[in-house]
């Protein structure tokens, strides 16, 4: 089963969520993957030890100039502009390509042959309370995230797991949905200010396209107003949990301390949380199956 | 010589549109015979790679000069690579921009210096797995 915790708005708890709901399920059956590959840090809460490390990256053309005829056909089939046939010279611009590889199998000449561009790197090893965990690390100044969040969820350092928890980044953009596609359930966490709504709504709207299963985690209760609640009723979206706006909370947080560590009584609220979500994963397997009978009778 | 300009709307009399990937339509002026027609700019409606496409586009219609009001990286490496030179304006009529080129009052486009973190300079410089 796969979880990704998401939230649209930045700063809401992704990580505070996912880091205790990995620490509530018994030990040795958990991978955590950390997606959030600009700027990962449920590193600090769950102290992995890294033992591996790989690099990753995009396959990235290179031309031999001997063989080009400078024909154009390269850039003609690139959608992302990323390489041009200027005053008879091909340039290629790494930043921009995406590694489709369309210019290489077009090329009339067999000039173009691809190369391994490093964007970043991924690192796994054992972390507290028995979890496997992994997370990628995008280069500082690379623009696409995408190709190492892809990577990170292919990779396979550890046996399977029963359970894979994935800190998605902020936002709605392509690692967010990178991110997400392939999880059986999202969990999305908010606040309940305007800003905290508006990206929700963005958010629920992308998880509705993709057609899964959803709940909503109240994070900072007490603050703003009653909106985000208005929303979520609307929007047949369950809210699983509420964690009150309380600064205890947000020092030991602040101390890199676990909430489900530095507030117990939590413990057992996470553990109701992920029963919540196994059930409401299987509610949503029956009617996917009973929406596949009525279409096939 | 083939002058583009980019402009916000299809016509000599338009407004100056600062972008030069985004921008919605080029005038391209001929700086002898001051005849002049507008193309639809391609890469505005583009995913990504804006910049080089609509250096391309320009390319492929003859410019040998543009103006508009800055350039990007990528779109800078590209118009260098076709040899075409790059002037700035900041804002006004397409048609008096044009006359402030004419007299020799725009400035030649030049990339920030380098700061040593910068997108410009720090570009390009990736490993090999």
């Amino acid at each position: 089963m796969i979880i990704a915790v998401a939230s649209g708005k930045g700063g809401t708890g992704k990580t505070t969520v996912a880091v205790s709901l990995a620490l509530a399920i018994p030990s040795g059956s958990t991978t955590f993957l950390d997606c959030d590959v600009e700027a990962p840090n449920a590193h600090l809460y769950l102290e992995p030890k890294f033992t591996l490390h790989k690099d990753v990256g995009l396959p990235i053309p290179e031309v031999d100039e001997q063989l080009c005829t400078a024909c154009g056909r390269c850039a003609e089939v690139c959608q992302y502009h990323a390489i041009l046939v200027l005053a008879g010279k091909v340039l290629v611009f790494p930043e921009l390509c995406h590694g489709c590889g369309s210019c290489t199998l077009n090329c009339p000449e067999d000039a173009i042959r691809e190369v391994p561009d490093v964007l970043g790197k991924l690192e796994a090893g054992p972390a507290a309370n028995g979890i496997n965990f992994a997370r990628g690390m995008l280069n500082v100044a690379e623009p696409m995230a995408v190709p190492v969040i892809r990577q990170l969820k292919n990779w396979q350092p550890f046996p399977d797991s029963a359970l894979v928890i994935r800190d998605v980044p902020p936002g709605t953009s392509c690692p967010v949905v990178e991110s997400i596609l392939g999880a059986d359930f999202v969990l999305l966490v908010t606040e309940p200010t305007p800003f905290g709504l508006h990206d929700l709504r963005l958010a629920a709207q992308l998880v509705r396209d993709l057609d899964l299963p959803a709940g909503v985690i109240v994070n900072r209760d007490g603050i703003g107003d009653s909106q985000v609640d208005e929303f979520c009723c609307e929007a047949g979206l369950p809210v699983l949990m509420r964690i009150p706006m309380e600064r205890r909370i947000a020092e030991s947080l602040a101390r890199g301390q676990p909430l489900v560590e530095s507030s117990p009584e939590y413990l057992p609220r996470f553990q109701e949380l992920y029963a919540r979500i196994q059930s409401l994963i299987e509610a949503n397997g029956k009617e996917v199956q009973l929406a596949q009978i009525e279409l096939v009778s | 010589m083939k002058l583009a300009i980019s402009a916000v709307e299809p016509h000599i009399n338009s407004p100056f549109d600062a972008r030069f990937g985004r921008c919605a339509f080029f005038i391209f002026v001929d700086t002898e015979t001051h005849a002049w027609e507008a193309s639809p700019n391609p890469a505005l409606t583009s995913g990504g790679g804006a910049g080089t496409q609509a250096a391309q586009f320009i390319a492929s219609q003859g410019a040998q000069a543009v103006i508009s009001s800055s350039f990007g990286p990528n779109a800078y490496e590209a118009l260098q690579a076709a040899g075409i030179k790059m002037y700035t304006a900041l804002a006004g009529l397409v048609e008096n921009i044009f006359g402030e080129f004419v007299s020799g009052e725009l400035e030649e486009f030049s990339p920030p210096p380098d700061s040593g973190n910068n997108t410009w300079q720090g570009r390009h410089k990736r490993s090999r797995i």
